[in-house]
């Protein structure tokens, strides 16, 4: 385990790092992207081991810190590089079998004819969805987290520089298909998406609250599964604003098309409000240079 | 199943704790958790127990001071209390609820030497 940047958890890999020393933003031995092969990343070995030598008496040491208060720095270190790229980045979280990866092809097909796109995709084990992402064309990082049932912030930093020539575009960011764990770790995003089929029972926004509450947007996907299924989307709908007053929903189904477009226009909208911001930003940065002269 | 990565961010702050204050035992420590802090405190018992040993906490007595869940109705224009995220007001039955505390996962106070 790293002491400087806490690189711990267990068995995670992340495609075009070494397996054994991963962490160039923190340390000299730079590691080159995996040759020829694809990029992959692994993060080694166990937790923190760290001593301090020394007695002294017993006492009492007043704290008050968040425990993923770590988690919470990478994070937002993640948010200034995003911002710095004009990158619109996503989490989108769901349960396996939602239908993700397959929301996520057609979606990138779409906007891979418009601006730069790229995905990280997180799952335990395989690059099969990575493989999936670049069938379509577009740039994919997998990270396998090995027994982790999350991506967290840090891992996220590391894919990222895998992505160094990305910017100005979208990047999604497929986490591990879990609906309990991903919640509660922050990874710089600009809004958490969850993805929930018609196939999995509509109380799920209430069996997994705090997934929802994450959520700013819900794409119930599957729908043109609807004739089939004992669904009902208005109570799924209700359920979810219980735990979330103002979750946006989009009814969609990757198989048929339908709601694509009002998902590209939530897309395209979000990345606009992203660039404007750094225009503004940018802008008075000149201001105060020009100021200066 | 997460706990075990809060176990070890648990640990990785109390080391970098140890060091900034100068200690070098943890024996016991205090944790405000939610209701709605997404954490299972006997799971986190369990991993906390797993991954403090051969480090600065091992054998530490884990104490949660468990914090209780507070939301404003937005209705009754007052405080209520709440369990859960999709809980509704107590008093009125409404939805309408803003969270004001009970999402807390935090190390409040440690005893060390």
């Amino acid at each position: 385990m790293c002491s400087v940047c806490g690189c711990a958890e267990g068995e995670t890999r992340i495609e075009g790092m070494d397996q054994h020393h991963h962490h160039h933003h923190h340390h000299e031995e730079a590691v080159a992207p995996g040759a020829g092969g694809p990029p992959l990343l692994h993060f080694g070995q166990g937790v923190a081991r760290a001593h301090v030598p020394g007695l002294s008496q017993q006492r009492m040491v007043q704290i008050e810190q968040d425990i993923l208060a770590k988690n919470d720095r990478y994070a937002r270190q993640n948010r200034e590089e995003f911002a710095r790229r004009s990158l619109f980045a996503l989490n989108l979280v769901s349960s396996p079998g939602s239908g993700k990866t397959s929301l996520l092809t057609r979606t990138l097909k779409t906007l891979n004819q418009r601006f730069p796109v790229a995905v990280i995709e997180g799952d335990q084990q395989t690059s099969n969805d990575a493989d999936r992402i670049r069938q379509t064309g577009v740039q994919a990082v997998q990270i396998n987290t090995g027994k982790g049932c999350h991506l967290d912030a840090h891992m996220v930093g590391h894919a990222l520089e895998q992505l160094e020539a990305l910017h100005g575009g979208v990047l999604f960011i497929e986490n591990v298909g879990n609906l309990v764990c991903p919640a509660a770790f922050d990874l710089g995003e600009a809004h958490k998406v969850a993805i929930l089929s018609v196939t999995e029972g509509e109380d799920k926004p209430i069996k997994y609250p705090d997934m929802f509450h994450a959520a700013d947007l819900l794409l119930l996907n599957k729908v043109d599964l609807l004739p089939y299924l004992n669904f009902d989307v208005e109570a799924c709908i209700d359920y979810a604003r219980r735990v979330k007053q103002d979750i946006q929903v989009i009814q969609i189904s990757a198989q048929t098309g339908e709601g694509m477009q009002e998902w590209l226009d939530w897309l395209l909208a979000g990345r606009s409000r992203l660039i404007n911001q750094r225009l503004r930003e940018l802008d008075r940065e000149a201001q105060a240079l020009k100021a200066l002269l | 199943m997460h706990e075990m990565s809060i176990a070890e961010s648990l640990i990785q702050l109390l080391e970098e704790q140890a060091l900034a204050q100068q200690f070098s035992r943890v024996r016991k420590l205090w944790l405000e958790i939610g209701p709605l802090a997404s954490v299972d405190v006997p799971s986190l018992q369990f991993c906390f127990e797993a991954v403090s040993r051969h480090t600065l906490a091992e054998a530490a007595v884990l104490e949660i001071i468990e914090v209780p869940g507070l939301a404003w109705c937005l209705g009754c224009e007052a405080r209520v209390d709440i369990h859960q995220r999709f809980d509704a007001c107590p008093k009125c039955g409404s939805y309408r609820l803003q969270v004001i505390q009970g999402d807390e996962l935090r190390v409040k106070e440690l005893e060390v030497d």
